[in-house]
């Protein structure tokens, strides 16, 4: 393009303004990436969730226990293919800071409804049969750099061991991943048995029980079925889908969805707003140069790109570095919180996105000022100037 | 179309239309630019020279009447003809240099190159012949705000003629200049048309400058008068 060297000069003349309207696109886009990719990974357990997966939990809340015998009860309702149940430990490894997202599980049927963690069959074996035996998913073991063999005390801030304290000794016997890099090996199971046998409170109840129906088309049904049949009992239960479940869990900490739409979309307008008002003024001023460039032969067309190509480049500029940085901040976070938010990551969906908002923001910026100079008659702007 | 005339005016009406108001310029306005002429026109502020040179520019279109250009129509052309007319055929100079300010000098006289089909080498070439032309080729990378008005009015006189036109038009293009530099810059006009065989079209309001031309016109309420004011039966040449 010919042109081009025009419309980069047009760009540079006036350096703070390209500073000032590069920055507010930076801003803009910064905030873009960062939130949308804090969003993603908020919303990856929603995405990862099985279709056919229920969760019962206690109908007062999902911290309430339901009674051990209602596993076999769930068992046996029509359209339930597997069944297995889980107790939240509440661990944490030398410092309470140092939180272990810790279950106790049944071990055989817990790979049966979570099919898509993989577990070595040798490790599944040993671990078996090892009371104290704990499975780690990968990702924590990395973070913790730990070992098949190792031994690694896991305290419970909820619990009490029946020997006293709150520390268990458990043996890391296997380490499960997922067949997905997008789901989370981030905690760690170990027997529901010992478990129960060894804190100091005894009993026979389960924190919550998961299911898999032999087709998602029946999930309703199974569920409200489970629901019915504990129904006036001493623990009434409230049966969702895994999916709903993580959405609303998610949706205590506030509707994430609605905040950050808000914030984008402000952070945009405002951008929208500043830089279209700027490219109007800057192209005002050249009122003059522009009658010159339509009377030696330039026409008016050719005008109109360059002014948009002046824009969508001013928007391309910031946003770029706007979204690199958004990369980097992204890269840190995800370094320092991989405890809580894994899976945050700026991907290449993400960036995608930004090139798409990239193009829209310099097509609207620029097309008011680009009509203007497409309509500018020559004769009246040297009248005018 | 007589083939001696670069130009030919036949009947041209102009009228310009603001609310309920209409003021006509030229009402039948006849007129006829011999090839290889250089020609000024005089006349007092409101006239209509500027109205004349648009049209003859191809910038404006009369209300009414014809347009004739080396043998061809151009008062019926769409604007976006016009413009590659105007890129083709005509070379301006304007009283204030309309000069991009961004643009150093060399890039500043290719600007008619960039609708061309030439290479960056060629338009390369043409612009430093241009600017030795008007002796400015030590002066290519200077900026339009580090040079001075006839140092401006040069380099715009390169733009004009780097896509070697058949026509300059210039609006007082001594307007805004002091005696010599005004002298300098008319010699140059006046090299350009003999040397180089350019057609001019000069308006001025400087007796001294019109001396450079061949022919003088001097207009007056939209016609054609002789010097001192009286209507001329037919302009000759
Ligand atoms: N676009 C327009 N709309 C309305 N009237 C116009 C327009 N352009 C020119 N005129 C009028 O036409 C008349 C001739 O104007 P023009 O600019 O051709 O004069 P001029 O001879 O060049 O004067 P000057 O010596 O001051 O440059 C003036 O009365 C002017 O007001
Ligand atoms: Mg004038």
């Amino acid at each position: 393009m010919k042109d081009f060297y025009l419309v980069y000069k047009n760009l540079t003349r006036k350096k703070l303004r390209l500073f000032l309207t590069c920055f507010a696109i930076f801003i803009a886009f910064l905030i873009f990436g960062a939130v949308t990719a804090l969003q993603g990974a908020l919303n990856s357990g929603v995405e990862m969730s099985a279709d056919n997966r229920l969760v019962v939990f206690n109908k007062i809340n999902f911290t309430q226990p339901l009674p051990y015998a209602y596993v076999n009860k769930v068992r046996s309702i029509d359209g339930v293919e597997h069944v297995t149940h889980a107790n939240w430990f509440g661990g944490y490894y030398q410092e309470p800071a140092n939180q272990i997202v810790t279950m106790a599980v049944a071990p055989e049927s817990y790979f049966e409804v979570y099919e898509e963690l993989v577990v070595d069959p040798q490790q599944k074996a040993s671990w078996l049969a090892n009371q104290a035996g704990v499975l780690v998913g990968e990702r924590l073991a990395k973070v913790n750099n730990w070992q098949i063999g190792d031994r690694i005390p896991i305290s419970s801030s909820i619990f009490s061991h029946k020997d006293g304290g709150q520390t268990w000794d458990l043996v890391v016997e296997g380490i499960f991943t997922a067949n997905d890099p997008q789901i989370d090996t981030g905690y760690m199971v170990f027997h529901y048995k010992y478990f129960m046998e060894t804190q100091s409170w005894g009993g026979d109840y389960v924190g919550w029980i998961v299911l898999t129906t032999e087709d998602p088309a029946l999930n309703e049904q199974v569920a409200k079925a489970i629901d019915e049949n504990f129904a006036n009992s001493q623990a009434e239960t409230d049966t969702d889908t895994e999916k709903a479940f993580n959405k609303a869990f998610i949706e205590q900490i506030g509707n994430i969805g609605l905040i950050i739409f808000g914030v984008v979309f402000m952070a945009f307008f405002t951008i929208l707003v500043l830089v279209g008002n700027t490219m109007v003024l800057a192209v005002r001023e050249r009122t003059n140069e522009i009658a010159v460039l339509k009377t030696l032969g330039f026409s008016s067309p050719r005008i109109f790109r360059m002014i948009l190509t002046e824009s969508c480049l001013l928007s391309f500029l910031g946003g770029l570095l706007g979204i690199g940085a958004a990369f980097l901040v992204v890269r840190f976070l995800s370094e320092m919180m991989a405890r809580f938010l894994p899976n945050l990551v700026l991907g290449s969906d993400i960036l995608l996105q930004a090139l798409g908002y990239m193009l829209l923001l310099g097509l609207i910026t620029g097309i008011v000022p680009a009509v203007n100079a497409l309509r500018l008659n020559i004769i009246s702007a040297f009248a005018r100037g | 179309m007589n083939q001696d005339n670069l130009f030919e005016l036949n009947k041209v009406s102009k009228r310009f239309t603001k609310g309920k108001e209409t003021i006509s310029i030229f009402d039948n306005l006849d007129m006829q630019i011999k090839r290889g002429d250089f020609l000024a026109i005089m006349g007092p502020s409101g006239s209509g020279k500027t109205t004349l040179l648009n049209l003859l520019g191809g910038v404006d279109q009369p209300t009414s009447g014809e347009v004739w250009f080396d043998g061809s129509r151009i008062d019926s052309l769409s604007e976006s003809q016009l413009a590659k007319w105007r890129a083709n055929n005509i070379g301006f100079i304007f009283q204030f240099y309309n000069l991009m300010p961004m643009l150093n000098a060399a890039k500043n006289v290719e600007l008619p190159l960039l609708l061309t089909n030439l290479s960056a080498k060629e338009r390369q070439q043409r612009v430093d012949t241009a600017l030795q032309l008007v002796g400015l080729a030590d002066r290519a990378k200077h900026m339009p705000a580090e040079m001075s008005g006839g140092q401006l009015q040069r380099v715009a006189i390169a733009r004009a003629v780097v896509s070697d036109p058949k026509l300059l038009l210039c609006d007082e293009p001594t307007g805004d200049l002091d005696r010599r530099t005004a002298d300098e810059i008319l010699e140059m006009l006046q090299l350009l048309n003999r040397e180089f065989g350019k057609t001019i079209l000069m308006v001025t309001h400087d007796p001294a400058a019109a001396k450079y031309a061949t022919h003088t016109l001097h207009l007056d309420k939209g016609q054609f008068v002789r010097e001192g004011g009286v209507p001329a039966e037919e302009v000759s040449l």
